[in-house]
């Protein structure tokens, strides 16, 4: 893999360590660590900050059964998880979202030769895969929140920079950009966002409420 | 505020101290010795004596004293996040089953005994308060025959301390800040990426441990 050289913020990491992200972007941020070890290193280090907090607070006293109680969950066994569906193309957390790899994508169309798979989340925000065929543009788009975009394959430029495999680019509302795909190559890119996308184009606009975007 | 704390602080050392003095015969055990010990940087790693226990005897002893030191603590940190206390109560005897059912996945060279169980716990906020699924990312593992060298476990431990000491040395508004922010009390967009910690040791340690997983794997 090529050197990852756009990471998730120190914000979203010390969310995602807090567990207060939504769904959406816990996705987009497990999946990048699946593929950076800078950003896993440093989730584990505000994983460590979240740990001394839990140690150093005052305590809640629990019922007189509690051990016992949990003596008897044990006892019970773990609970066996679903074994996870196999996306050999896809980082694990992304593949049980998808139930297998890209192969298994359900595309749907949104225009200029675009497609996009959302996928299921709990809706404080929306993820969605995004297909660009190689040199073409996803709508010129603001945003009224943050956006994630995570490059899975291929590449796309903005105005802002060049976006490869494992580059994530955190886009805010100031943010009024268009991604288009490198030539040569089509871009897949996972891509969360906490509120509906604003395009800037009529067109656009109907296929955003057509399908949901 | 700051007085309830400091004996928090105590409580959780000398119980770190007593479990130290039982299962290292060469600890000496000594009242004042031990208040020092909360104030300097001495590594105290006896928790992860007490996961090995489990892990390699299923032992409930060891896991009798691993309650009563964490569990209050699991579930003061949920009802902190909006767990009600019934919730919170079922919770963290969930939390602490998962810890022993999981104890063979801890790794004490990627991270201390609370932290390891702080993100059970967290994970378990977040599927029965928040009714979310927690995506993971892909598990890193030292394959069954390779096992984590002793320095860095005992580095990884020192490290996890050192932070702890830090964040008792906060001052008290920043501290406060980031409880908000573990606290589920700030969205994303809210949160101070400074955090005033030294995280840069402990960061960069992670890092070296990843590299070396990364080299065992190929
Ligand atoms: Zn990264």
């Amino acid at each position: 893999m090529n050197k990852i050289t756009h990471h998730l913020s120190d914000q979203l990491l010390i969310g995602y360590s807090a567990g207060t992200l939504p769904e959406a972007f816990n996705l987009v941020v497990a999946t990048h660590l699946s593929m950076c070890d800078e950003c896993r290193a440093a989730a584990q280090s505000f994983d460590s900050i979240g740990g001394a907090l839990m140690q150093a607070q005052p305590t809640e006293d629990l019922g007189d059964a509690a051990f016992a109680k949990t003596m008897a969950l044990i006892a019970k066994g773990p609970k066996v998880a679903a074994p996870a569906p196999a996306g050999i193309d896809v980082p694990d957390p992304l593949s049980a979202y998808i139930g297998g790899g890209l192969s298994d994508v359900k595309w749907r169309p949104i225009g200029l030769g675009v497609r996009q798979a959302v996928l299921k989340t709990s809706h404080a925000a929306t993820a969605r895969l995004l297909y660009i065929p190689s040199g073409a543009a996803v709508p010129d788009h603001g945003h009224r929140g943050t956006e994630l975009t995570l490059v899975l394959q291929g590449a796309f430029r903005d105005k802002t920079a060049r976006f490869a495999a494992g580059d994530v680019e955190v886009a805010d509302e100031d943010l009024h950009h268009k991604p288009v795909a490198e030539i040569g190559h089509d871009c897949i890119c996972l891509a969360a966002t906490d509120a509906p996308l604003r395009f800037s184009a009529w067109v656009p606009r109907v296929a955003q409420s057509l399908f949901r975007l | 505020m700051q007085m309830k704390f400091n004996l928090v602080q105590q409580t959780g050392a000398s119980n770190h101290q007593v479990a130290y003095a039982a299962f290292n015969s060469n600890a000496i055990y000594d009242q004042k010795a031990n208040f020092r010990a909360v104030t300097q940087t001495t590594p105290k790693n006896t928790w992860v004596d007490h996961l090995k226990r489990i892990q390699t005897d299923q032992d409930q002893q060891a896991f009798a004293e691993l309650f009563r030191y964490f569990a209050p603590r699991v579930k003061a940190f949920l009802m902190k996040s909006g767990a009600a206390p019934g919730m919170a109560e079922d919770c963290t005897q969930e939390v602490m089953a998962t810890l022993w059912h999981k104890a063979h996945l801890f790794d004490p060279s990627r991270a201390s005994v609370s932290t390891w169980i702080f993100t059970i716990a967290r994970n378990k906020n977040i599927d029965a308060l928040r009714k979310q699924r927690r995506p993971e990312p892909e598990e890193l593992t030292w394959g069954p025959e390779a096992e984590p060298e002793a320095s860095d476990v005992l580095a990884m431990q020192q490290q996890s301390d050192q932070l702890s000491q830090a964040m008792k040395a906060l001052p008290g508004q920043q501290r406060e800040l980031i409880e908000k922010a573990y606290f589920g009390d700030l969205s994303h967009g809210q949160i101070a990426t400074e955090t005033g910690l030294p995280l840069g040791t402990i960061k960069s340690r992670l890092r070296l441990g990843l590299s070396k997983l990364r080299q065992t794997m190929e």
